[in-house]
C-alpha cells in the first residue's frame, strides 16, 4: 500500500461536482481530506491518497483529466 | 545550547520534536521552529551580537542549530547601501540597497543552506539534497563541500552551462532531470519521501527557511538597531519575504529594537505571479501558475508559502509588484547604471517593482524603504546580455579608437 499527500487546485467550473467522491468510487484508492479552502470561485483541497501506488497513479491522472490541478502538499520542490 | 523548543504547526499549532518533519501529521499545514525567548532575551544583547562573527552566525542564537555545529563558509552580513542615485531615479529619498549579491555562492540561498545544512549534520544525515534551477543547486554543493557531505543535486536536463558548472566545481552527484517542469518537480517530491537524505527545502525545510530571518536581523542591525519603514522582497516560495518579517519582530520580541511598523511589499514576474495576482484581485487563495519567465529563480508556480505571503501582505499593508521580462531587464540595467550592483533576473524584478509601486504611490517618497537583491547578475547573463551596448572594435591605433569613440558617444551641444 502507497500513502501520496497531495493538494488539488480546483477551477470554478469543477466546484459544484463531487471529483474526491468519484475518485474514490472509480478507483482503489482511499481519500482523506485534511485541509481545506472551497468557495464559489476556487478552491483547493489537502488530503491523503491511500491504496496501490499504480491505482493512486489512475486516479490522479483522472482527476487531471477533469481539469483539476494535482501538487505535491509541500508545494513546488524544485527551486530556484 | 540553541534556543529553538520544538517545532509548531503554523495552521493547527500541535508541537513535534526538532526532527526532520516538515508538515504536521494531522492537519499537513507546514511546521516551523519555535523558540524559548526568554532564554535568547538572557542571552543576547547588541554588544554580544556585534562581537560575533562576520556572518549570519552573529545571530546564532535566533537560530535553531548549536554554534559549535555551525557550518560557516561565510554566509551573511553583506552590505545595506544608502541607493542615493537610484533613489533619485526612483523618487524616493531615503531608498536603500541590501546586497545579498556577495554571499559565498552568491545569492543569499546561503543564508538557508547554511542553517539547513548544520542541522542535517547535527540530525546525522550524511547526505545533502536538493532539487534546483541555479542558486539553490550552487549553495548545497558548496556547503556539502566544506562540511565533507556528499551532495546529490537534481537539476532540469536543460539548464544553462554557467548554471550547471555553478555546482560541479564542487564535486556533487548532478542528475540531469528529462521532462517538463511539473514532472521534474512531481520526481523529486517523490525522491524527498523516499530517500533518507536531508533535502534541504523539504524535509528540513523548516531550519532551512529560518536563515532567511538573518536578512531581517542584520537591516535592523546595520540601520542602527531599527527596523526600515517598508521592505521590497523577491517572491518565489514566498518564504524569505514571511521571514525577513519574522526577523524584525523576533528582535523586538526580546528588546532588541521598537516594535516594528514596517510595511512589507513583494516583487513577482508576470510569468509567475500567482501572489501578485491572488493580492491584485484581493484573494487570499492564489492560483498555482506554470512558470514563463526569465526569472528562473523565481519561477516557482506553486508556492508553499503563497498563503502567508498574502496574508502578511494584508497585514503589514503591503503591496506587491508585478512586472514583465522587458522591466526586469530594465530593472537590472537601471541597478547596475546608479549603483554599480549587477542582480540577477530576481533583483531585476525587485527594483522593477520598487519602481512600479512608487509610481503608483504604494511607497511613500521619505519612508526608509530597503530593497533586497538576492543574486548576482553573472548567475543570468543570458537574459541580459542581448540588451546591452556592444564593445567598440578598432584597429591598435589612436586614428581608429578616436574615430569609434566619436561615432559612439552622444553628441555634445555647445551652448
Amino acid at each position: 500500500m502507497a500513502v501520496r499527500r497531495v493538494r488539488f487546485t480546483f477551477p470554478e467550473d469543477l466546484i459544484k461536482e463531487p471529483v474526491i467522491y468519484l475518485l474514490g468510487k472509480q478507483f482503489q484508492v482511499i481519500t482523506n481530506v485534511r485541509m481545506a479552502d472551497v468557495d464559489e470561485h476556487t478552491g483547493w483541497v489537502v488530503l491523503e491518497l491511500e491504496g496501490d501506488g499504480t491505482e493512486i497513479d489512475k486516479g490522479i491522472a483522472w482527476a487531471q483529466s477533469r481539469g483539476v490541478r494535482v501538487d505535491p502538499v509541500t508545494g513546488d520542490v524544485v527551486e530556484g | 545550547m540553541t534556543a529553538a523548543s520544538s517545532l509548531r504547526c503554523r495552521e493547527c499549532q500541535r508541537e513535534y520534536p526538532l526532527t526532520a518533519t516538515h508538515v504536521c501529521e494531522f492537519c499537513f499545514g507546514p511546521v516551523e521552529v519555535a523558540y524559548d525567548y526568554d532564554k535568547i532575551r538572557r542571552n543576547v544583547t547588541r554588544a554580544s551580537i556585534q562581537a560575533g562573527p562576520a556572518s549570519l552566525w552573529r545571530y546564532h542564537d535566533f537560530l535553531p542549530v548549536d554554534r559549535d555545529a555551525a557550518i560557516d563558509i561565510g554566509a551573511g552580513f553583506t552590505p545595506l547601501i544608502r541607493a542615493k542615485n537610484l533613489g533619485k531615479a526612483l523618487g524616493l529619498n531615503n531608498l536603500y540597497i541590501k546586497n545579498d549579491t556577495v554571499n559565498p555562492t552568491w545569492s543569499f540561498k546561503d543564508r538557508v543552506v547554511a542553517v539547513a545544512s548544520s542541522r542535517a549534520r547535527e540530525l546525522g544525515f550524511q547526505k545533502l539534497a536538493c532539487a534546483s534551477t541555479g542558486n539553490l543547486a550552487n549553495s548545497v554543493s558548496a556547503h556539502a563541500a566544506a562540511a565533507g557531505m556528499e551532495a546529490v543535486v537534481f537539476i532540469p536536463h536543460d539548464l544553462e552551462v554557467g548554471k550547471v558548472l555553478g555546482s560541479s566545481i564542487y564535486g556533487p552527484t548532478l542528475v540531469k532531470v528529462q521532462g517538463n517542469y511539473d514532472a521534474v518537480n512531481r520526481l523529486c517530491a517523490e525522491l524527498a519521501g523516499s530517500y533518507p537524505w536531508a533535502f534541504v527545502n523539504v524535509n528540513v525545510r523548516p531550519y532551512y527557511s529560518e536563515g532567511s530571518k538573518t536578512l531581517g536581523f542584520e537591516v535592523a542591525e546595520q540601520l542602527g538597531w531599527r527596523a526600515p519603514d517598508h521592505c521590497v522582497v523577491p517572491i518565489a516560495s514566498g518564504s524569505l519575504y514571511v521571514k525577513i518579517r519574522k526577523g524584525l519582530d523576533e528582535l523586538a520580541k526580546v528588546g532588541l529594537i521598537d516594535e516594528p511598523k514596517t510595511r512589507m511589499s513583494g516583487a513577482q514576474a508576470t510569468g509567475c505571479s500567482p501572489v501578485a495576482l491572488a493580492w491584485e484581485e484581493g484573494s487570499m487563495n492564489f492560483r498555482p501558475q506554470r512558470p514563463n519567465t526569465i526569472a528562473k529563480s523565481l519561477a516557482i508556480g506553486n508556492p508553499a508559502d503563497g498563503y502567508y505571503s498574502l496574508v502578511q501582505l494584508k497585514e503589514t499593508n503591503g503591496a506587491c509588484g508585478n512586472v514583465s521580462d522587458d522591466e526586469i531587464v530594465a530593472g537590472m540595467k537601471l541597478l547596475a547604471e546608479t549603483e554599480g550592483i549587477f542582480g540577477e533576473t530576481a533583483g531585476g524584478v525587485t527594483v522593477a517593482s520598487v519602481k512600479q509601486l512608487a509610481e503608483r504611490g504604494h511607497i511613500h517618497p521619505d519612508e526608509l524603504t530597503v530593497a533586497f537583491i538576492t543574486g548576482a547578475g553573472f548567475k543570468t547573463v543570458e537574459a541580459v546580455a542581448p540588451h546591452l551596448k556592444p564593445a567598440l572594435e578598432i584597429d591598435a591605433t589612436i586614428e581608429s579608437f578616436e574615430a569609434a569613440y566619436n561615432a559612439a558617444r552622444p553628441v555634445e551641444v555647445a551652448v
